[in-house]
């Protein structure tokens, strides 16, 4: 047990100084690390730093001030949306030559029925059907065989001669992974568009997105960037129905009533049909009309310009509504055909609004919309506040184990506390070069860590002085102390290993942070408490060669 | 030459534990009989984040006026509000319970609160308000919490149970499970008559409590497994008994640097920190009360197994 190999001594040495190179980065002040520019520092690092990690631990928003928020999908929509684009497939199947005479597919609750009229096109209609039922990507192979997961199942029923189409369950999960994929894409775009810097966004669970800005102090600029679908689309406005003041009146198939952004006309009746949609525009900046007006000028895409050109060429002295999110921003009169693909959309505009909507038309449509289901915002005095606070615990937690270690143990104590120190500087190390996250419960991590870390030793030294007092000589006494605490040592350590492991995985953000140090506080201060200390006490015996031991 | 100024336990203190161990199973009993009784009849003062609700920390210049931001919250009609110091005079919590609602309804009414609460805090301060933290959680999000919190003690305790019968035997398990449910049961307890707010970082507290008190019964089931090998003629009690004297001054030490590095947290890290603080310093105590009145007798109880060759 006293004796340690050269190997090992190198590698306790290596560890240690390992630990103090990842952990000086917090001690050493930001301007000696980076270079400087206005105040702030750069990517640059200065001299030796260039060799060496530079980069402080990680804090959590709760520390260093941010705004935390959970976003929903709101998989009903996408579900209705789903039936209902099925219902329209499968309508336009039916079509097809030779036609299948139906009434318009009915949908009752999640399933879309097909009543043929003639019992004879049943069959046909079934088989017609099939390809509005496609396979789903699960992998490659499942595809080809033919075997995989589908899109909707086809269920016919000769008594009553109707078809149900109804949406596999797969396919509601593949529509769900794809929906938050694609909300974590427009997301990240837009929030990257409004220049914060280092924002996390990732899905969360299965139906959820996680953004995190830190810095940001106001929620709600995110939850309007976040919360709008932002899916715009172009449609011919119909002059002849007269809507009332309450938004009601008696409309046509296909014309829908939008409120508008406008208080002179509250309410404007548009065609349902798009002349062109969001998807094929291809760029949008905030700018000025010729008045000095914000406004957002576009471009289409070639389908999208063409489509344009030939809507607007046809309907030349017509309005035309732009609609964002079932809201219409402006119906401006077609004064000539617009042939080039671009145009510019007026309307009750600020200059931040215009440049909000540019990201948001720019960065796409989101495919659902997103309901915020959890904000937790820290400003920057109260993270300031906490690591003031959570620095002075430490300091003091720290100080006063130390002085209670050397009135209970003297000597020892001196290498238990040596061992507790070097359990800091391991724990700061290892939290930063791991790239780990420390928040406010992290820091208490830490502290209660200092408290629990010195029972190895604790349990050690006991067990020397008993030892000791049963006639062993030092030697013989240190060397069963560490050996028959071992099992006690690691036995204690790794039950509390697990409570901090079922906390990690019941994973939420900053608590999160308290298991992460208490799981490296325990590996720390076994390594510290057991090998570093008994290094200390091994080259202490062979120095003094004391007859009895001061413990 | 000994510089140990200070020794804490005599060495051959042979403290009668074991004959105390009636008293200790009447004594836990009534505590955990009150603890239950108070977690019925008053129950918990649980945080937003096992609620959901909104959660505003503001700094105002100069001390608080905190009834009329009562009122000002009031007016609002958005249930149960309560507003409080937080740490400072000028530092105010205003608490606002879930809004009703169906589904992501909830969650809409939800953020709609906050941001009328805001305005209206805005309008009688303007400009003079620091928010300090903002905390809004729809009754999804806090239930899924609930649940987790429940299931992360659950699983842990599970996890404890196994890992002491593969390193023991079943006897020294039931024996180290009873000690961490009286734990747990005692400082839910705690927070039902103090009324101090329970929440995730509570859960983190248990958990952590459930750790520390079961490595302090690991050290004497450890010490007692040890003297069974050793002494096959000794009395069981007598045994037991040597064994927790043994490991005391381990126990006291260990319990008191933790105490000390917790009240270094609980007086200096401020509001946030202060609940986690309380119940570890709460668990610490009754975790190791119990590693020696409740884990070890009990060994008596299911009568460990003395021949065992393990």
């Amino acid at each position: 047990m006293l004796y340690f190999a050269r190997w090992k001594l190198l590698l306790i040495l290596g560890i240690i100084v390992a630990g103090l190179v990842y952990s000086a980065p917090n001690i050493v002040p930001v301007e000696a690390r980076y270079e400087m520019r206005n105040g702030e520092p750069t990517d640059e690092t200065r001299g030796i730093w260039g060799f060496l990690p530079h980069d402080s631990v990680k804090l959590g928003l709760d520390l260093r001030g941010g705004s935390h928020l959970v976003f929903e999908v709101d998989m009903d929509e996408v579900r209705e949306n789903r039936v209902l684009g099925l219902s329209e497939e499968a309508r336009v199947a039916l079509r097809q030559e030779p036609a299948i005479i139906t009434p318009r597919p009915a949908i009752v609750g999640d399933v879309v029925i097909v009543r043929v009229n003639n019992p004879e096109d049943l069959d046909l209609a079934y088989e017609r059907l099939q390809q509005i039922s496609r396979p789903i990507a699960t992998n490659a192979l499942s595809v080809q065989a033919g075997t995989g997961p589908r899109t909707s199942e086809i269920i016919r029923n000769r008594d009553d001669n109707t078809i149900r189409i109804e949406i596999t369950q797969a396919a509601l999960d593949d529509i769900r992974r794809r929906t938050v994929q694609q909300s974590v894409e427009v997301i990240r775009r837009r929030i990257d568009a409004g220049g914060t810097t280092e924002p996390t966004i990732a899905p969360q669970g299965d139906q959820r997105v996680l953004v995190q800005v830190p810095g940001e102090s106001d929620p709600q600029r995110i939850i309007e960037l976040v919360g709008t679908t932002a899916s715009m689309s172009f449609h011919m406005v119909d002059p002849t129905v007269q809507v009332g003041a309450d938004g009601q009146a008696r409309t046509p198939p296909g014309v829908v009533i939008y409120p508008q952004d406008n208080p002179g006309e509250p309410f404007i009746a548009v065609q349902r049909r798009a002349l062109v949609s969001g998807e094929n525009l291809t760029n949008a900046v905030s700018t000025t009309n010729q008045s000095g007006q914000p406004a957002v000028s576009f471009t289409f895409d070639t389908t999208g310009a063409q489509a344009f050109g030939r809507a607007t060429q046809q309907n030349v002295g017509q309005r035309f509504a732009i609609v964002l999110d079932d809201v219409v921003i402006s119906a401006p009169v077609i004064r000539s055909p617009i042939l080039g693909g671009s145009g510019i959309i007026e309307g009750n505009f600020t200059f931040e609004t215009a440049n909000d909507l540019s990201i948001l038309l720019q960065a796409g449509a989101l495919p659902a919309r997103l309901t915020p289901v959890e904000q937790r915002t820290v400003g920057p005095g109260l993270g300031q506040d906490s690591i003031e606070r959570g620095q002075i615990a430490i300091m003091v937690g720290f100080a006063a184990v130390i002085i209670f270690m050397l009135l209970a143990y003297g000597m020892f104590g001196v290498f238990s506390n040596i061992a507790l120190l070097v359990n800091v500087v391991l724990i700061l190390g290892a939290l930063t070069g791991l790239g780990a996250t420390l928040t406010l419960p992290g820091i208490a991590g830490i502290i209660l860590t200092i408290g629990m870390a010195v029972d190895a030793n604790v349990l050690i030294f006991e067990r020397i002085r008993e030892e000791s007092r049963a006639g062993r000589s030092p030697v013989n006494a240190v060397e069963t102390g560490y050996s028959k605490a071992l099992s006690a040592i690691l036995d204690a350590n790794i039950t509390t290993f697990i409570a901090a492991a079922v906390l990690y995985m019941l994973g939420a953000g900053p608590v999160r942070g308290f298991a992460v140090t208490l799981a490296i506080g325990i590996i720390t201060s076994v390594f510290t408490a057991f090998v570093l200390s008994r290094l200390l006490v091994a080259i202490w015996i062979k120095g003094t060669k004391p007859k009895t031991l001061p413990i | 030459m000994s510089l140990a100024l200070v020794q804490f336990i005599p060495d051959a203190a042979g403290i009668p534990f074991i004959k105390g161990r009636v008293a200790a199973f009447i004594l836990s009993t009534v505590l955990i009989i009150g603890s239950i009784a108070a977690y019925v009849t008053q129950g918990l003062n649980y945080g937003i984040d096992f609620t959901g609700g909104i959660s505003i920390e503001i700094q105002t210049d100069g001390p608080s006026d905190l009834a009329l931001i009562r009122e000002i919250a009031g007016e609002l009609d958005l249930g149960d509000v309560q507003v409080q110091n937080f740490g400072a005079v000028d530092e105010v919590l205003i608490r606002v319970q879930a809004q009703e609602g169906d589904g992501l309804e909830a969650e809409q009414a939800q953020q709609a609160a906050n941001l009328r609460l805001q305005e209206a805090l805005n309008e009688q301060y303007p400009g003079s308000i620091d928010y300090r933290s903002i905390e809004v959680l729809g009754a999804k999000v806090s239930g899924e919490l609930q649940r987790a919190g429940i299931i992360a003690v659950a699983v842990a305790l599970f996890l404890m149970l196994i890992y002491i019968w593969f390193r023991f035997e079943w006897q020294y398990s039931v024996g180290a499970i009873v000690a961490l449910v009286h734990d747990v049961i005692l400082t839910i307890g705690m927070f039902a008559v103090t009324q101090l707010e329970f929440n995730l970082s509570t859960i983190a507290a248990i958990l952590t409590i459930v750790g520390y008190s079961m490595n302090d019964t690991v050290v004497v089931y450890d010490r007692i497994r040890e003297k069974i090998r050793k002494f096959r003629k000794m009395e069981l009690d007598d045994l037991l008994n040597l064994a927790i004297n043994k490991t005391l001054s381990r126990t006291i030490l260990t319990s008191l640097t933790t105490l000390v590095a917790l009240i270094a947290l609980y007086t200096i890290g401020g509001p946030a920190l202060e609940g986690f603080a309380f119940a570890m310093i709460w668990g610490v105590v009754v975790g190791t009360y119990s590693s020696i009145f409740v884990a070890a007798p009990l060994l008596m109880v299911t009568n460990v197994a003395r021949e065992s060759s393990d």
